[in-house]
């Protein structure tokens, strides 16, 4: 905290500390990453067992989850929105992965006299379909409706846990281990595969996380959407499409929260209509821990990589070290908020330091 | 008649002085009670400079303020409240979600020990305020209910309710249907003759003639006038508020007009308090032609651009580019066909503030750098940097946030992002508010500059000189309606004629 105080002196002292100024933003803007490293260094030394290779794979695999909600929910909160629904989509999309698997499209009712089974390529499509839908349901009552996003994806939270719990009137899918005959049987691959040593969820992470990056640095729609968070009315007088980036993004989001649906029904080998509750808060939390800026405009995805690994390694560094369960819950919200509190000070730092290149 | 009007308070020698430019320069100004003593000038001549220092809002560099014959000097609002100085600015200060009676007392509510707010009273007294302005509203009444000239009235009452004896009405009418006006300058009368002093501040130079018993005319700074109303008529206000020398605006370029490049017909926009903000508009542009559309505050020149640039989905009327009607229904489809605005705020519709430089000024012109969906970042920036040079943008670099920059910058950079978009139109929204002199210069030579180059441009001004040095052709609306049309060099005072054609307005009702 001290060097702060030294920098916050460079307001008169321009040529000296000029490059203690700058050093100490490079510190601010890589915090989270600092963070990181503080944490997994800590728990290396403190916690026995913390650096074997089981053991981070258990924690790559915890924090893809909660990762790719959060690269969704990153976009979401840039455009200046949020959306609450994401745990509830995860729910019902595990809900909708898990009776295909059992029992595929009865179609008896309508006197077909057979049921349509399907593939796990299927089966992943539909669910993915399934959760992009209910995200676009989220865009049309924020953007046609009017809605604010806080009570649209609200509602829909309720709405969806409810649709999951009636879909097996609030049972779990048991034994979703898949049929050959339907070439179903490699749904578990996506919970409990590996590939070249890691597993698949991890993977899925990074391809996410690449693509969302990737759109969010290289493309139009990428930069419409921090532009919609930065000044809507600005954006659209500009020419942007508010309303379609709006639309992109909570489906992108529901697209994400349909993924760990999948990731998750295939891990347990079962669905159960309460998984995902409250994810919604880790994945904004990472978002947050990540420079991800609630009023929007600003965020990053690698942040939020980042930001997701450090609750991740917080919570199981904490479990290994033994600190009980209601110690960590303390513990992980005075991060977030500190998180907050640091990245203010790299703010205003950061204004000062650019007025003053401006005023040279 | 000065005899009957005793001098309240008097700025001698006054100076205000802020970073960059002097507001004010060796001001005397008296204001008498129990009259009106209106203050007239144009945009950026000192008037709100001149009121707030009265009001306390802002403190003299130079220069004495008396009241009553006492030397003063407020220290703020609050203080000159103390003195009885109470001020209703342009913009309301009320809350639509709190009753008439706890607007009124908003600040310093009537209280019992100071804790329990005494409503009775504060009723009480809001109805004895009302009765005194002769208003029929009930204090328990929603602020939000009332109409707009209502609430000024509120807003004279709760001046009122701190014992003002001086009162500064800034543009009080300029929100005002005609009935309300007539209302108000009832309130103004009764006030008078209660012995309250007036200072009224308007831009409707027929309105001030009626009602002013005094007028004091500002120019960059200075009074260039000031005398009792009796014999004065528009020609001399204008006369003074302009002068002889013109500022320095870039003159005329001898360049030829081309064809006609834009067209507008009809163009209605439906108001929400009935009747049309935008009134059946039609008007075109010529290649090369600077258009001036000039109008007081509420005239619907904003809305106008507005509509042009598919801000209003219940507008009707026709808009024509290159003799081509223009179909398309969204902002980026109307930038495609040339379409390009320029707007008012350039906070708030302008600019993304927290953007960088090069991504505000490639805002609109994405689609140049993008194949398939890949953007490319060294072409946007190539292009960024080319336009910061043309635009001659003074940036450290063009990847600090917008908001580092100076207005002046800030503006080129909105300038900059339309004109990325090659557009064969250019609408620009009070172009030259909020920055410096050197700032403007700078902009107006940049807008001479593109029309020469065949830009059509239409801009809309509440600045009469910089309306007439700069247009080629001057066009006035009034009432959502183009109220007349004037070549270049045209007379200053039929131009501000026609931008009030309300002089009778009242018998209308």
């Amino acid at each position: 905290m001290s060097s702060i105080d030294a920098a916050g002196n460079t307001k008169t002292v321009i040529g000296g500390h000029k490059s203690r100024t700058s050093a100490l933003l490079l510190l601010l803007h890589m915090r989270t990453f600092v963070a990181l490293i503080l944490v997994f260094t800590f728990f290396a030394i403190a916690a026995p067992n913390f650096l074997t290779t089981g053991n981070m794979l258990i924690i790559s695999k915890h924090v893809a989850l909660n990762a790719i909600l959060a690269i969704g929910m990153t976009f979401v909160i840039i455009t200046g929105g949020i959306d609450l629904s994401v745990g509830s989509i995860v729910g019902l999309c595990a809900m909708v992965a898990g009776y295909l698997v059992l029992y595929g499209i009865d179609l008896n009712f309508i006197g077909f006299g057979y049921s349509l089974q399907f593939n796990t390529i299927e089966i992943c499509l539909i669910v993915l379909v399934v959760g992009i839908f209910i995200g676009w349901i989220n865009g049309l009552l924020i953007t046609k409706l009017n809605v604010a996003p806080f009570i649209a994806t609200l509602g829909i939270l309720y709405v969806a846990r409810g649709a999951a719990l009636l879909f097996s009137e609030g049972r779990t899918f048991p034994n979703l281990s898949g049929n050959p005959e339907y070439g179903s049987d490699t749904f578990r691959v996506i919970g409990s595969g590996t590939f070249i040593g890691l597993p698949v969820s991890v993977w899925i992470m990074v391809v996410v996380a690449l693509g969302a990056a990737y759109l969010a640095t290289r493309t139009p729609l990428g930069r419409h959407i921090y532009a919609v968070g930065g000044n809507e009315r600005g954006a659209a007088l500009s020419g942007v499409n508010v309303d379609r980036t709006k639309l992109f993004v909570y489906m992108f989001s529901g697209l994400c929260a349909a993924l760990v649906g999948l990731i998750i029904s295939s891990q347990l080998q079962a669905s159960h209509p309460a998984s995902g509750e409250t994810f919604e808060l880790n994945a904004i939390a990472a978002a947050v821990l990540g420079g991800t800026s609630m009023s929007g405009g600003r965020g990053r995805i690698a942040g939020t990589i980042v930001g997701a690994f450090v609750i991740g390694i917080l919570a199981d560094g904490l479990i290994m070290m033994g600190v009980s369960s209601f110690w960590q819950t303390v513990i992980k919200g005075l991060v977030i908020i500190a998180a907050v509190v640091v990245d203010q000070v790299q703010q205003k730092l950061q204004a000062r330091v650019v007025l003053q290149q401006n005023a040279n | 008649m000065t005899e009957a009007h005793p001098i309240g308070l008097s700025i001698r020698n006054g100076s205000k002085i802020y970073p960059g430019t002097q507001a004010l320069k060796n001001v005397d100004f008296d204001l008498r009670m129990g009259a009106v003593n209106v203050l007239v000038g144009e945009n950026g001549a000192g008037k709100s400079t001149l009121m707030k220092i009265i009001a306390g809002v802002e403190q003299l560099n130079g220069g004495t303020i008396e009241l009553d014959g006492q030397q003063v000097v407020f220290t703020d609002k609050t203080d000159a409240a103390r003195h009885g100085v109470g001020i209703v600015f342009q913009e309301l200060n009320l809350f639509p979600n709190l009753t008439v009676a706890e607007n009124i007392f908003v600040g310093h509510e009537k209280t019992r020990a100071g804790i329990h707010i005494d409503s009775q009273a504060q009723r009480t007294a809001a109805a004895a305020l009302m009765k005194r302005l002769e208003q029929n509203i009930d204090p328990d009444t929603p602020l939000g209910n009332l109409r707009i000239g209502q609430q000024q009235i509120v807003e004279i009452a709760k001046a009122l309710a701190e014992n003002a004896r001086i009162l500064i009405l800034d543009e009080p009418t300029s929100a005002l249907s005609a009935t309300e006006v007539e209302v108000l300058f009832r309130v103004i009368g009764d006030l008078r003759k209660q012995g309250v002093g007036i200072v009224y501040i308007s831009h409707r130079l027929e309105e001030l003639i009626r009602i002013g018993d005094y007028i004091t005319v500002l120019r960059d700074g200075a009074i260039t006038g000031s005398r009792s109303m009796q014999g004065v008529d528009i020609p001399w206000i204008v006369a003074n508020m302009i002068g002889s020398a013109s500022k320095e605006f870039p003159k005329t370029g001898d360049h030829q007009l081309g064809s006609e490049v834009f067209r507008v017909d009809n163009v209605c926009l439906p108001s929400p308090a009935g009747g049309y903000a935008v009134d059946h508009m039609s008007l075109s542009v010529r290649e090369g032609e600077i258009v001036g559309l000039y109008g007081l505050m509420g005239a619907g020149r904003s809305e106008l651009l507005e509509c042009i640039m598919a801000q209003h989905p219940n507008s009707s009327g026709q808009i024509f580019i290159g003799g081509k009607p223009v179909k398309e229904k969204s902002v980026s489809g109307r930038i495609r066909r040339g379409l390009a605005l320029i707007p008012e705020d350039r906070k708030r519709d302008g600019l993304v503030q927290i953007m960088t430089i090069r991504e505000n000024l490639t805002m609109s012109s994405l689609s140049d750098f993008t194949r398939t969906f890949h953007l490319s970042l060294k072409a946007e920036a190539i292009k960024a940097a080319e336009f910061v040079k043309r635009m001659a943008i003074k940036i450290a670099s063009l990847e600090h946030p917008v908001s580092s920059l100076s207005g002046g910058n800030q503006q080129k950079v909105v300038i900059g992002k339309a004109l990325m978009t090659k557009p064969k139109i250019l609408l620009m929204d009070e172009p030259s508010r909020g920055i410096d002199i050197g700032a403007k210069a700078e902009i107006f030579r940049t807008m001479r500059r593109l029309s020469a180059d065949g830009l059509g441009i239409l801009f809309v001004t509440s600045d009469l000189e910089e309306v007439l040095a700069l247009s080629d052709r001057v066009l006035v609306m009034a009432n959502g309606r183009l109220t007349g049309q004037f070549p270049a060099g045209a007379n200053a005072a039929d131009v501000v004629s026609a931008a009030t054609p309300n002089l009778n307005r009242v018998e209308t009702q």
